[in-house]
């Protein structure tokens, strides 16, 4: 039996990407940030279950909804905040914003699917190099929809690139209900390809964490795509203010399905306070420090 | 004698050999074939695990290029056809050119894509097409154009080894089995590299010419066939005039400024026809021209463009040969022009 993973660790993880986007969710309307932003809540154990896993010289491809995979990735949180503002200090110097984040071995971009051949090509660079660095690939159902991920899983297969391709379910794209959108089954699609598939139904950490490390291990042991399908729910808008779903609906899956509300009882009571506290005041003084920090000058 | 084609294929393997970085993939590049126009061939002979022939997805090959340049390699993906080009435009758009400057500068894209572009071979409206110009106003990508007056191998050689970021390099199929510097005895010829380039704007005048009345500037196989107008104005017309090739169509100079080659046989001709095989309505004429007209404020005594129709291109002989500009083309224009 591998030994248990550190709850506590789990949870930080989750609570620190939660309150970041709940920060970001509410500083919004006060003009702190610019331009747009995807958030996480709802489906912080994915990340912080799949890339527990993670070893130092394995690579990450995340999408628009980027900020959970960026923390769970080890990303600092001013540098995020900062991204998102704008400022000289960000990710990216203020020139990616939400959605296009690179530090060391994670990058995101905000065009649906793009980001898959580009998986399949860093695990292949690094087959080739013989480094034994494995790629982890966030999709979401909504980028089932492009053609370029099929293109991208036959290629994956046929010159056995060492990725893991994880779809995160949470069964709506943008506005659109799954129903709408995707026909046939998911793990049909993998299997098509002769890509092993395993599917979990569930936003318990523990429970992510433990099927992430089945993947992790065969990808290591036999180098070559797999795919972990997570179903999930998104507890948010896609973006800022544009949740057409039922709230009453809504409430339900936030009642059910809370990864946090999942975990905390398998904490202590006052190991789990002590977690928020400093949750609270790390996220307080990252979004603080971003907003002292200064705009990039443009070029004369 | 050797062709433009075989000076390529000299590139690539010199590319291989001098850095074990370099792979290649695309569609049918697997000895005997070595790809379409054969411009790969002997590489999957020598260098097996570095050339990967693909099945038919061209925006999954330049994305797993990217992927693999994000990395540290230096992959060269070929295109079969350069019409294919829109197939990979959202990887080369939204990706390849992007990731340089939006993950902050610290990432290098060091891939090429190579393909033919260009007609003349009857290959019909989704074969035959000139398309570089829906690439040429794309930051981030470098976009080149294989010319016969000097070494394209050496052009593309560094183009994979030295260039950290994208290019796209255009090839036109014409141009293949053209002999490579060949004919040239009639001419002095310039050489200008603009700023921030490595690719020569070469600059052809007649030995012994007087002062030339125009400047034609054309890039690619339409090089070619503006030299040999050139040639036959002169014995034919007397009408003398200086040939501007630029080997880089993309970046141009920032700020609207003219290349310094173009400006300098402006100076003296005041006359300026462009000539380019890709469609009229916004392509690669109509900018230089602009340039030209804020070059020159006091304005220019003439200035033109010649470019294939605003429709597809005819399968049939005469009907696209009647469509895309050639040698008598030129020399109408010029005439109607000085």
């Amino acid at each position: 039996m591998p030994p248990m993973p550190d709850q506590a660790g789990l949870y930080r993880q989750m609570y620190r990407i939660r309150r970041f986007e709940q920060t970001v969710l509410d500083a919004f309307p006060k003009g702190v940030f610019y331009g747009t932003t995807h958030t996480y809540i709802g489906q912080e154990a994915n990340a912080t279950g799949v890339l527990a896993h993670l070893g130092a010289d394995d690579i990450v491809f995340s999408n628009h909804r980027c900020h959970g995979h960026f923390i769970a990735y080890g990303g600092d949180l001013r540098a995020l905040f900062a991204e998102l503002m704008g400022k000289a200090t960000g990710v990216c110097g203020g020139l990616g914003g939400s959605q296009h984040l690179h530090w060391r071995n994670f990058y995101s971009n905000g065009v649906l699917g793009s980001t898959a051949p580009v998986a399949v090509g860093s695990a292949l660079a690094e087959k080739a190099k013989d480094s034994q660095a494995l790629a982890v690939i966030f999709l979401g159902d909504g980028a089932l929809g492009e053609g370029v991920v099929y293109e991208s899983l036959n290629i994956a297969a046929l010159w056995g690139a060492p990725v893991l391709f994880v779809v995160e379910n949470n069964h709506i794209a943008q506005t659109t209900p799954i129903e709408l959108a995707l026909a046939g089954d998911i793990p049909a699609r993998f299997a098509a390809f002769g890509i092993p598939c395993s599917r979990l139904d569930s936003s318990d950490a523990l429970e992510i964490h433990a099927a992430a490390e089945a993947e992790f291990a065969a990808l290591r042991a036999t180098p070559g795509p797999r795919a972990l399908v997570l179903d999930t729910q998104r507890f948010g808008p896609h973006s800022k203010g544009d949740d057409t779903r039922d709230e009453a609906l809504m409430a339900r899956i936030r009642q059910q399905r809370d990864p946090l509300r999942l975990l905390a009882p398998r904490l202590a009571d006052t190991q789990r306070e002590t977690i928020e506290a400093e949750v609270e005041a790390e996220v307080a003084a990252a979004f603080a420090q971003a907003e002292a920090d200064p705009f990039p000058e443009a070029a004369a | 004698m050797s062709t433009v084609l075989a000076a390529l294929n000299r590139g690539l393997h010199a590319a291989f050999e001098q850095d074990q970085r370099v792979y290649l993939i695309g569609e049918d590049l697997l000895d005997p074939y070595g790809g379409a126009f054969k411009v790969s061939q002997g590489l999957s002979t020598k260098y097996p695990d570095r050339v990967w022939t693909s099945p038919v997805s061209e925006a999954a090959l330049a994305g797993v290029a990217a992927g693999m340049a994000l990395r540290g390699l230096r992959p060269v993906v070929e295109i079969m056809f350069g019409d294919f080009s829109t197939l990979i435009a959202d990887q080369l758009i939204n990706s390849i050119a992007k990731f340089g400057a939006m993950y902050g500068g610290d990432v290098a894209v060091p891939l090429v894509v190579r393909t033919p572009m260009g007609g003349r071979r009857g290959y019909g409206p989704t074969h035959s097409q000139t398309l570089e110009k829906l690439y040429l106003g794309v930051p981030g990508l470098r976009v080149l154009a294989a010319h016969a007056l000097s070494d394209p191998g050496e052009l593309l050689r560094r183009a994979i080894l030295e260039d950290d970021g994208p290019v796209f390099f255009v090839e036109n199929k014409l141009l293949y089995l053209r002999p490579l510097a060949a004919e040239l005895q009639d001419f002095e010829i310039e050489q200008h590299t603009p700023p921030g380039a490595y690719a020569a704007t070469h600059t052809l005048r007649l030995k012994g010419a007087p002062s030339a009345a125009l400047t034609l500037t054309a890039y690619g196989y339409m090089a070619e066939l503006a030299r040999e107008a050139q040639l036959r104005l002169a014995f034919e017309h007397e009408i003398f005039c200086e040939l501007v090739v630029p080997g880089q169509l993309a970046p141009l100079l920032p700020g609207g400024e003219l290349d310094g080659a173009l400006a300098a046989s402006l100076e003296k001709s005041r006359r300026l026809l462009a000539v380019e095989e890709g469609s009229y309505t916004l392509g690669w004429g109509a900018e230089v021209l602009a340039r030209a007209a804020q070059a020159f404020p006091g304005g220019l005594k003439a200035a033109s463009r010649l470019a294939a129709p605003d429709a597809p291109i005819p399968a049939s002989r005469p009907l696209e040969e009647a469509a895309l500009p050639g040698v008598e083309h030129i020399l109408a224009a010029v005439q109607k022009m000085v």
